[in-house]
């Protein structure tokens, strides 16, 4: 069974062909995972026995009738942030490493509803902060395109299992690119929603007005597919929304007409931007202005503003969302404690990894009193500047098209390349849409030479989502799907 | 230099728990005395991931009692964190209304001495609650079950100026939380709670002194004398030369003294940010019109009517109003009597005293009280007697015309039953007759007890000492 070349429309429909059953596509999932895991380690748990046993429910379901949700029977994984009662989220903490919560994230019941498989909760830097997956307490995971190199992060693990089909799919989450920035180092489309468009609810927070999460797809039909699935209006999160717009899998066959794509010459001349990578992003540009879009420079001013303001207002509100790890009430505890005080101290010193404490102490010195109007206010106020600056450019563009990472994946245990920025510099054109709540699309545009994916981000006005897939379905149709890196290694 | 050459500055800063059935930003229920723990979730006890969803009734609290503390309804609010580690805090974090409260610049009356006197608010915001720590000799267990339950703060200027201001405040703002309905305001639950600030400064002069924070105070009692105790040590403080240092200390209730807390290191650095889980509040005129139109009469209305409707003095109508419950016992009791001036001096002599910081119930059936009260008008019973009927009905609650029936308690007030008692009075008193013929007026009060004991407290006073007098008057 060739389900790793197969869309999930594809093997939706094999389900119902009888051509094979959920049961056994769960095996084949996880005979893979069992061939490959040890080298890839994109999970934290495998939920092996929970798998097989929803295959077997979908399967009574797809026996009984047709007219089931796409999903039913499909093993998809998810985050090791994502609330699934009864089993582990550790969020690659050791501070959680035994926490099993006793309730559901929003977003799991939806696609358990749909008759989901999970195959497990998937590796991802610790507490979502970090791009490599390399800061998880428990393992790094690999890219399966090059197991020597990173498969970025956060969502590392969540893209490594898709790419190197330990599932048919993930469920990611996006603070300031961990969706996009693994799926463009992955070869996968990653899909960073409007900010209110996915449920929060049940969902470990990092940056509470940066958090959402996001489908991670082989193709760019899964990826709408599952957008269906999981944009709904939660009551209990208060900035869930509710888009009344036609189905996003609907909305990729509309008429492509002939969008403006806008292309900004800040992110394209910002220095550290590999040649290779440049190249790729032009011949998509190009690709489009054939197909018949407009293409048009847009001057974004922004974009060095944002990654100081992305960094202090991720930490300020990490900061107070990381406090409540503190041994007393769930979590790790240390032992041989005497007072409250040493308690603390000596839990959070054990349990928590040395990037989670940097952003706990940069919030807390740009929240400190002293700080607070220098450092916390001036980001929100810088915020709002680049929220404004692309609603102005959206006036005059549908879309724009940037890269997702400067360079291609990078080698395990080194930091990409520098341009000004340090550490920080690979992950700066995923900041901006964060900052402004806006969707963005990390779509695979192709291989370098050394046989490792590249990525074009489309972004949009807020709820422009149908439209970025339609524009990333348009190039997707044109140049197929990337190929695996089994086929890369054929 | 004196102490009375200094003057008391206080603020009060008051937490009441509101009574909305569910918590701020969870469905858990808010009921006092759960078992531990019973009342818990995923959200008040910060589980990864869990959210909070603002109980809008609890918005509608906090306007009621904005209306009725004449504050300006705030048509923008925000939610802040206020980070702080401590174990009955699980999300480490409390959230609360730092920088836009809801409410703002409103006042309240108290009544000093013969005057009026307004008490400005600064403002009040809502926040949550933390839970109870419970200390045992094992080791410290923590319920959780008051987490997250709604609270508001009632910020006041410093614009009292002595125990009885501060305490006469308060007592009118549980008045207001009671009679909005928003809180039951006991301070033994701990759904009252007050911080005092308090600074002294010579008479005359107009900026502020030093401020001194005293916590920890559970009943109207110690706040007054906390507050005596702690103006006494500052005076001395700055008498002996010294300086005092901003503080917070706890009063201590057996040496009647207050005490420096441990100090920390430095300020606390609450790192208040807006928190990005929550939507700013936003509130209409025509919601805060709509609330107005719900909030039933409250003290100052009351008051208005009762000396209005019933000739009371303005002494007597703040005393019945100053309590919500004491003011709708007067109010169903006053249904059963055509006399309200007599059934108001029995509840101010004898009901009103009974009614403590916390009392909730009646005391006794508001009903029969008004029937007792018609016997008193009718002479058909004297005040003692009225006293003990009354105190009887404290116990079980019975007909009191028929109960006076029964136990013989009528007042005597025909002439020819109390001729004998009155004889042996002046009989068996010849000292206190000679003195009251030699004009010591106060002598005729032991001839009139006299009488009393032999008619076991039923004679008509006045009818006894008419007679007393006619009997022993030298002229």
């Amino acid at each position: 069974m060739d389900y790793r070349s197969m869309e999930l429309k594809e093997i939706a429909q094999a389900l119902r062909d009888k051509a094979f059953s959920s049961h056994e596509l769960t095996e084949a999932v996880f005979e893979t995972i069992d061939a490959q895991e040890e080298t890839i380690g994109a999970y934290i748990t495998l939920t092996r026995e929970r798998a097989l046993r929803l295959a077997d429910d979908a399967d009574k379901r797809l026996q009984a009738s047709e007219d089931l949700p796409p999903l039913c029977g499909i093993p998809g994984a998810l985050k090791d942030n994502i609330a699934v009662s009864g089993e582990r989220t550790t969020n690659a903490s050791r501070m959680l490493e035994h926490f099993v919560p006793p309730y559901d994230a929003y977003i799991w019941r939806l696609l358990e509803q749909q008759g989901m498989v999970l195959t497990g909760k998937t590796n991802m830097d610790e507490f979502a902060m970090g791009h490599s997956t390399e800061t998880s307490a428990f393992h790094p995971t690999r890219n399966p395109y090059d197991t020597t190199r990173v498969p970025g992060g956060s969502s590392g693990g969540a893209a490594a299992a898709v790419a190197s089909g330990e599932a048919c799919f993930s469920i990611g989450t996006d603070t300031g690119g961990s969706i996009r920035q693994p799926a463009a180092l992955c070869g996968l489309v990653g899909m960073r929603p409007t900010y209110g468009l996915v449920s929060r609810r049940g969902i470990t927070a990092f940056s509470s007005s940066l958090d959402q999460a996001g489908p991670m797809t082989r193709s760019v039909r899964d990826n709408a597919l599952l957008l269906d699935v999981i944009a709904q209006k939660d009551p209990k999160d208060v900035h869930s929304v509710t888009f009344r717009g036609m189905s996003y899998t609907e909305s990729i066959s509309e008429n492509f007409g002939r969008p403006v794509i806008g292309w900004p010459e800040s992110y394209f001349d910002s220095g550290d931007l590999n040649p290779e990578v440049r190249r790729l992003l032009e011949q998509a540009l190009s690709f489009y202005e054939s197909a018949g879009a407009k293409i048009v420079p847009v001057d974004l001013k922004t974009l060095d503003a944002s990654l100081a303001a992305y960094y202090i207002i991720s930490s300020a509100e990490g900061f107070a969302s990381m406090n409540r790890y503190d041994g007393v009430h769930y979590g790790r505890r240390a032992e041989d404690i005497e007072t409250i005080e040493e308690m603390y101290i000596k839990s959070r010193t054990q349990a928590l990894g040395p990037e989670v404490k940097q952003r706990i102490l940069l919030g807390c010195f740009a929240l400190s009193e002293e700080h607070y109007q220098d450092y916390y206010m001036k980001a929100a106020q810088a915020r709002s500047l680049v929220t404004e600056e692309f609603e102005r450019v959206f006036g005059s563009c549908d879309a724009i098209l940037t890269p997702v990472t400067a360079t291609a994946a990078w080698p395990l245990g080194s930091l990409p390349e520098e341009a000004g920025g340090g550490k920080y510099s690979n992950d700066r054109f995923t900041l901006p849409a964060s900052l402004a709540g806006m969707p963005a699309l990390s779509v695979p545009i192709g291989l370098n030479k050394e046989g490792l994916p590249v990525a074009m981000q489309l972004m949009g006005a807020r709820f422009s989502e149908g439209l970025l897939y339609r524009l990333a379905a348009r190039f997707e149709d044109e140049h197929g799907l990337l190929p695996t890196p089994e086929e890369v290694a054929r | 230099m004196s102490i009375h050459d200094y003057e008391c500055v206080i603020g009060l800063e008051v937490h009441i728990e509101l009574k909305t059935k569910h918590k701020l930003f969870c469905e858990c229920d808010t009921t006092f005395g759960a078992v531990p723990n019973s009342q818990v979730c995923p959200v008040c006890l910060a589980m990864p991931g869990a959210l909070p969803a603002l109980n809008r009734e609890v918005v509608e609290f906090a306007i009621r009692a904005g209306i009725a503390t004449h504050c300006t309804i705030e048509p923008w609010s925000r939610f802040d964190r206020k980070n702080y580690f401590y174990p009955d805090l699980p999300k480490a974090y409390q959230v609360t209304q730092n920088f836009f409260p809801i409410c703002t610049d409103g006042y309240i009356e108290i009544a000093v001495g013969e005057d009026v006197k307004r008490i400005r608010l600064e403002r009040i915001h809502i926040e949550e609650d933390a839970g109870k720590l419970i200390h045992q000799d094992e080791g410290t267990l923590i319920d959780c079950n008051r987490c997250g339950v709604p609270l508001i703060e009632v910020v006041s200027k410093p614009d009292m100026r002595s125990a009885e201001e501060a305490v006469a405040y308060l007592r009118k703002l549980r008045a207001m939380a009671r009679y909005t309905g928003i809180s039951d305001g006991k301070m033994n639950e701990g759904s009252l709670r007050c911080d005092v600030n308090i600074s002294i400064r010579k008479k005359g002069e107009d900026a502020l002194g030093t401020r001194v924070e005293l916590k920890n105070l559970n009943s109207f009692n110690f706040i007054a004398k906390a507050i005596e105790s702690e103006f006494k040590r500052q005076v001395a403080v700055l008498e002996e030369g010294g300086s005092l240092v901003q503080e917070t200390r706890r009063y201590d209730e057996k040496t009647n003294q207050t005490y420096a807390m441990r100090e920390k290191q430095e300020a606390a650095d609450y790192r208040y940010f807006p928190d990005p889980d929550l939507v700013p509040v936003e509130v209409t005129e025509a919601e805060v019109d709509l609330i107005r139109s719900t909030i039933p009469r409250l003290a100052d209305e009351r008051k208005a009517e009762y000396i209005k409707a019933y000739g009371l003095s303005d002494y007597e109508a703040e005393r019945l109003t100053d309590d919500k419950e004491l003011s709708d016992f007067f109010e169903k009791a006053v249904q059963a009597t055509e006399h309200p001036k007599t059934l108001v001096n029995l509840i101010l002599a004898d009901v009103a005293p009974l009614y403590t910081e916390d009392t909730v119930d009646d005391l006794l059936n508001p009903v029969s009280l008004g029937q007792l009260t018609n016997l008193v008008a009718r002479e058909d019973i004297n005040s003692n007697t009225a006293r003990k009927v009354l105190k009887a009905l404290m116990e079980d609650d019975f007909d009191p015309e028929s109960y006076v029936k029964e136990h013989e308690l009528a007042q005597i007030n025909d002439r020819e039953a109390l001729e004998g008692a009155v004889k042996l009075a002046v009989a068996s008193n010849e000292k206190a007759v000679k003195d009251f013929q030699n004009g010591k007026e106060s002598a005729m009060r032991s001839l009139i007890g006299r009488v009393m004991k032999e008619t076991q407290g039923r004679a008509n006073p006045i009818l006894a000492e008419t007679m007393l007098r006619e009997a022993i008057s030298v002229d």
